[in-house]
């Protein structure tokens, strides 16, 4: 049998291991596994849930199962290269968070949860992004973007277009 | 004049400071020293007494005992006993533990600390929600500063004791809060809460002994450490003479403040202060001049309190005399006269549908049908029955009815009960409003086409 080309690099193997000490038991390296693939590759695909269970000496459901329970995770492929997500939670939406969301999904081309055809950015509703001071809000990659209005979210996206366009 | 105007913060001290968050201003302002002397003079169960009689209730939403919650780990055990930090806080209008992460880490980790210490625990996670990315790096930079400091790591400061504090990064889910959810989530499954008992001191991570606190919590611990008993129990809320079963609501709080109001923030205060005191004193008042027509107490799952309720003291006793589930995480939500209740409550209801977890059906269902019926209503299709469809929903799902296994199915019940009955009114006002022609209907209608929650 030729085996496949692996999806995990050895950098993120040794990632991995290198965060084993700190767990009891394999299973519990599941969870920062799936983030660092995800980090890397944007969508933690199935061949890729498969290596990691060989990692961790689990069933690749077991592996599958966490992952999807967690709808964070892509896995059919990846996010956009920007993950844009817009609180629609109460604080937000008193002061225009769903409004915000549509502006921006409007000017992008796309509905909330789906990514630009040229997959510069997706773009999510979220719940309560804990920054209810800045309402409304939304956290893309590690940013913070705060008091958000009609213009900012144009600025932001113009800004990821010229970036990755 | 009320206590609030001369309260000066505490958990809040580094707020404002520069280079607050690092650990030489931490120690600069008293920080870690009384870790290092209570190291030395303290036995672990004294250091667990000190907390239980200062009156600490936790932070983060249920108001349980710390101190109490700690004397329930098996006594000699062998180990290994293990500290699980919650930091996921999810509950829509609360980020306090973000404020504390952010601005003063050192004080959440001494806290951690000396928890650890009392409840013999070498171990001790941080759960960490996905969303506060900077929390993640404050927090692991203090933890290196920590252990550059001999503070962390093998026998600190030659007590014997040690201690390793690890950050564990959430995956944006709400249940992840709860803290046998949190729990299976840690060990690497899907986080679907346990039955209990067993509760998590006899048998939690990995089977084994284990205390979930939060992090305002551990902020309160290394106060109490700091400034002792008698301090902590000068502020907030004495407990009732005539109830014995009322242990108080002692020391300072931080209520987050959003919504419509002119200043929102993390503002820090005695436990029992109003909210009219909170958005008039700290908030400039409620925005453009309006007029509040209702008040979230503590976070969405805990209801509303009306305009005429403002009044209440948001300490852990004061929302339930209103009709709300609690003090929760004391994150109030101001929403003016402008704003429809039918919004609130579909909002309210969207959360909770996205956020069940599904392990138990009266939740999973119960949220999701909740959230079509709010669907159909906005939609004009609404019917004065399903207002008693709805309450009939509310009090079958949650641990309280009995029919779950956690609480966060109480959370979703509670507004929806609490605003039908407060705004019952407005609510068939809507309805007949929308729906002219079939507001007295009672037949079944079909449903709305599928509601996409997530």
């Amino acid at each position: 049998m030729i085996a496949n080309p692996r999806i995990l690099t050895d950098g993120m193997v040794a990632r991995i291991e290198a965060l084993a000490s700190r767990y009891p038991t394999k299973q519990a390296l599941t969870l920062p596994a799936l983030h660092i693939i995800h980090d890397e590759l944007r969508h933690v695909p199935l061949e890729a849930v498969v290596e990691i269970a060989q990692l961790l000496d689990l069933a690749p459901a077991e592996v599958q199962d966490t992952l999807t329970f967690y709808q964070f995770f892509y896995q059919e492929k990846p996010h956009g290269k920007v993950r844009a997500f817009v609180c629609r939670s109460i604080s937000c939406a008193l002061r225009g968070g769903e409004q915000v969301l549509d502006h921006l999904c409007k000017k992008a081309g796309i509905n909330p949860g789906e990514t630009t055809s040229d997959g510069t950015i997706t773009i999510e509703a979220a719940e309560c992004l804990g920054a209810c001071d800045f309402a409304p809000c939304m956290l893309a990659g590690s940013d913070l973007h705060k008091d958000l209005t009609h213009e900012k979210a144009d600025a932001f996206l113009e800004s990821v277009r010229r970036q990755n366009g | 004049m009320k206590s609030f105007h001369t309260f000066r913060p505490v958990l809040l001290e580094a707020a404002g400071i520069e280079d607050g968050f690092s650990i030489k201003s931490y120690r600069s302002r008293g920080g870690y020293a009384p870790l290092e002397r209570l190291l030395v003079e303290k036995k672990p169960s004294e250091v667990v007494e000190l907390v239980k009689s200062s009156g600490l209730r936790g932070r983060g939403g249920a108001g349980f005992m710390t101190g109490l919650k700690w004397t329930f780990l098996p006594k000699d055990h062998l180990g290994p006993i293990y500290l699980c930090v919650n930091a996921d806080e999810s509950e829509p209008g609360t980020f306090n533990n973000r404020i504390l992460m952010e601005e003063d880490p050192h004080q959440v980790l001494e806290g951690i600390i000396i928890s650890a210490y009392a409840t013999r625990a070498s171990t001790a996670y941080i759960y960490l929600r996905y969303e506060y990315p900077k929390s993640w790096d404050m927090l692991q930079t203090a933890i290196d500063e920590a252990y550059q400091a001999g503070l962390l790591g093998d026998d600190i400061k030659g007590s014997g004791f040690s201690l390793d504090i690890y950050l564990h990064r959430g995956a944006a889910a709400y249940i992840c809060g709860e803290e046998t959810g949190l729990i299976e989530s840690l060990e690497g499954k899907r986080a679907w809460p346990r039955i209990k008992p067993p509760f998590p001191a006899i048998e939690g991570a990995f089977r084994k002994p284990t205390v979930v606190n939060n992090i305002e919590t551990m902020a309160c611990v290394a106060q109490i450490a700091r400034r002792g008993i008698e301090w902590f129990q000068s502020i907030g809320i004495p407990a009732d003479p005539n109830n014995p079963r009322d242990p108080g609501s002692y020391g300072p709080k931080l209520y987050c403040l959003s919504g419509h109001v002119e200043k929102p923030g993390c503002y820090e205060a005695p436990l029992g202060i109003t909210a009219r005191e909170l958005i008039e004193h700290f908030g400039d008042g409620v925005w453009k001049g309006r007029r509040a027509k209702a008040v979230i107490p503590g976070g969405i799952s805990m209801g509303l309190m009306t305009e005429d309720e403002l009044d209440t003291p948001l300490d852990f006793a004061g929302p339930g005399t209103v009709g709300c589930l609690g003090l929760g995480t004391a994150a109030v939500v101001v929403i003016d006269d402008t704003v429809s209740i039918v919004d609130f409550l579909h909002n309210s209801c969207r959360f909770f549908a996205h956020e069940s977890c599904g392990q138990c059906t009266p939740c999973r269902e119960g949220t999701s049908w909740s959230l079509r019926m709010l669907e159909r209503i906005r939609a004009g299709k609404g019917r004065l029955r399903d207002l008693d469809l709805l309450t009939e929903i509310g009090d079958t799902m949650g641990m309280m009815p009995g029919s779950t296994i956690c609480g966060l199915a109480d959370g979703a019940a509670w507004p929806i009960k609490n605003s039908i009955t407060k705004f019952r009114d407005e609510f068939e006002d809507y309805i007949k409003q929308t729906n002219p022609n079939g507001y007295m209907e009672t037949d079944p209608v079909p449903a709305l086409p599928i509601v996409t929650t997530h």
